[in-house]
């Protein structure tokens, strides 16, 4: 039986199409975009063809358009570049608790730069607080950064009535739009975004590269010095074959979006419907106000990993917001931002779907996934347990303490 | 986070030993915390002084199942003495080792057996 990939939120297999577009820029169109004579120029070309592609599919011009190394670099340019470049009119930034990493540690940091950060909560459907986000944004706050859908529970957030709200106190908006760009609409006049972040390897083009979208006006600090490339707001030789590989996964997407996300939708109803048939599931994130390919469970009594690696076992590829993997051994700030206890959070599990996911795979899908989480609820001392000894356990100090580090 | 586990890991995560709960059980250790993702029980029985049969149940990571599994084999016709010697170190080095954020699985397996014994004991005072 062949593997069956629900992680296209992670990243997605280059499209062959894809490839052939890059493929010239390696060996045979190899030169330097910056050169003077013919293999310059012809990197140039290729170049300025790419933006125009990018920019075309978010309604901008492609000097609005800036190419990195992908979604984080983007992410950092956007808010530090920013920051720094205006912090003269303000030092507060508004951002939500949900944001991805790229976002969130990028405030940190600022914050033990001068800067304050505000948090803005969630509901537990995962849409931001707007009555909280009004009251955050004040005098001193030079921009707002909100994601258009979030990567783990998909919940697209209402950009038009956060833009506004930024306007009315003619704050920037930073929007991180890695999980939506090529997948739904992501024009940047009508999600009124003065910056918006995009990645190539999560709409099927190469990794390692994406693009900020930088409105004409706005001003930024570069984070990379060096040449004049990218209008000098990232130096360094154009990734020529990447870009033109971006270009190409981005027509590809603005062509064929309606219809894969029609598609998707469909496949993905079909999943929700069969998994919360399950006893003890649920879904987490807005029913409808989700991205198309976006399913995102939680199972009570079983833990996130171990569920991961059974269905591996079994030829499926998922992902999960437990921690156990992870230093910090906290579960997903996402789930815990919507509400969920820590132990609802570790027993989550996310499938993301893709072009190349069939009817098929999901009823396929649908076969396995009721099975191995009852294999582990029959491992699982959690199901039994009283409350009382719930709650005892829940005061207990933990192995992790041993390694210095306080769990939750 | 890619977590590289070795194939003996995988194997007792795939086929875990000694699943389950002992009825009428001479000891029953509890450890971890739901609040940290992982929870384990162990139960014993005990004559003439060995663990003639060990069972166990856990909420947990594959590391945390697959350490579970190993200890329960290990304690398994061993004496109550022997069975108290069993170290963190014993578990992970069974299963290959362990990636460095999952030693305190191992931690908890060893905690959870030597919770069961101690139960044991107390029950006999």
């Amino acid at each position: 039986m062949g593997r069956i990939y629900l992680d296209h939120a992670a990243t997605t297999p280059v499209d062959p199409r894809v490839l052939e577009a890059m493929q010239p820029f390696f060996s045979e169109k190899f030169g330097n975009a910056s050169s003077l004579h013919s293999e310059g120029t012809e990197a140039a070309e290729a170049l300025e063809k790419s933006r125009e592609t990018v920019a075309g599919a978010l309604g901008a011009k492609p000097d609005e358009v800036v190419f990195t190394s992908g979604g984080s670099e983007s992410d950092n340019l956007a808010i530090k570049g920013f920051a720094y470049a205006n912090r003269k009119k303000g030092n507060r930034i508004v951002t939500s608790a949900i944001e991805h990493p790229a976002v969130l540690n990028t405030c940190r940091y600022l914050e033990k730069n001068g800067f304050r950060v505000t948090y803005v909560p969630v509901g537990r459907n995962g849409i931001v607080d707007l009555n909280a986000l009004e009251k955050a944004v004040t005098e001193e706050t030079i921009l707002v950064s909100i994601m258009h859908a979030n990567n783990e529970i998909g919940t697209i957030q209402p950009l038009g009535k956060i833009s506004e709200i930024a306007k009315r106190r003619g704050v920037a908006l930073h929007t991180d739009a890695v999980q939506t760009f090529g997948k739904i609409e992501t024009d940047a006049d009508k999600l009124g975004a003065d910056l918006l972040s995009l990645s190539g390897h999560k709409i099927y083009g190469p990794k390692g590269v994406g693009a900020l979208f930088v409105r004409k006006g706005t001003v930024l600090e570069p984070l990379i010095h060096g040449g004049e490339h990218e209008k000098g707001l990232r130096a360094g030789t154009e990734n020529v074959a990447g870009i033109a590989g971006l270009a190409e996964a981005t027509r590809i997407c603005a062509k064929e979006m309606n219809g894969e996300a029609a598609r998707e939708t469909r496949l993905r109803d079909r999943l929700l419907k069969g998994i919360l048939e399950t006893p003890g599931s649920w879904l987490n994130g807005h029913r409808t106000k989700r991205l198309p390919n976006n399913a995102n469970f939680s199972f009570r009594h079983v833990e996130g990993e171990s569920l991961v690696l059974y269905l591996d076992m079994k030829g499926i590829a998922a992902s999960t917001g437990s921690a156990c993997s992870s230093l910090k051994l906290e579960p997903s700030h996402v789930l815990r931002a919507i509400g969920l206890t820590p132990e609802e959070a570790h027993g989550s599990l996310r499938l993301t779907l893709g072009r190349a996911t069939t009817a098929k795979d999901i009823e396929t899908v649908l076969e396995i996934i009721p099975g191995e989480v009852e294999k582990l609820r029959k491992i699982s001392p959690m199901a039994g347990m009283s409350a009382l000894e719930k709650k005892r356990l829940e005061k207990q100090p933990h192995g992790h303490g041993r390694h210095g580090k306080a769990c939750d | 986070m890619a977590v590289n586990y070795t194939k003996k890991v995988m194997e007792h995560l795939a086929n875990p030993r000694n699943v389950g709960e002992i009825p009428g059980a001479d000891g029953v250790g509890t450890v971890g915390n739901p609040v940290c993702g992982d929870v384990m029980s162990i139960y014993i029985k005990v004559g003439g002084g060995r663990i003639t049969d060990i069972k166990f149940k856990t909420y947990g990571c594959g590391a945390a199942i697959a350490t579970s599994s190993i200890i329960t084999e290990l304690a398994k016709g061993k004496t109550i003495e022997e069975a108290v010697k069993i170290s963190v170190n014993d578990v992970a080095g069974e299963l290959g080792g362990l990636p460095p954020v999952k030693m305190h699985c191992s931690n908890l397996a060893a905690d959870a057996l030597h919770a069961a014994i101690k139960d044991y004991q107390e029950r006999r005072k």
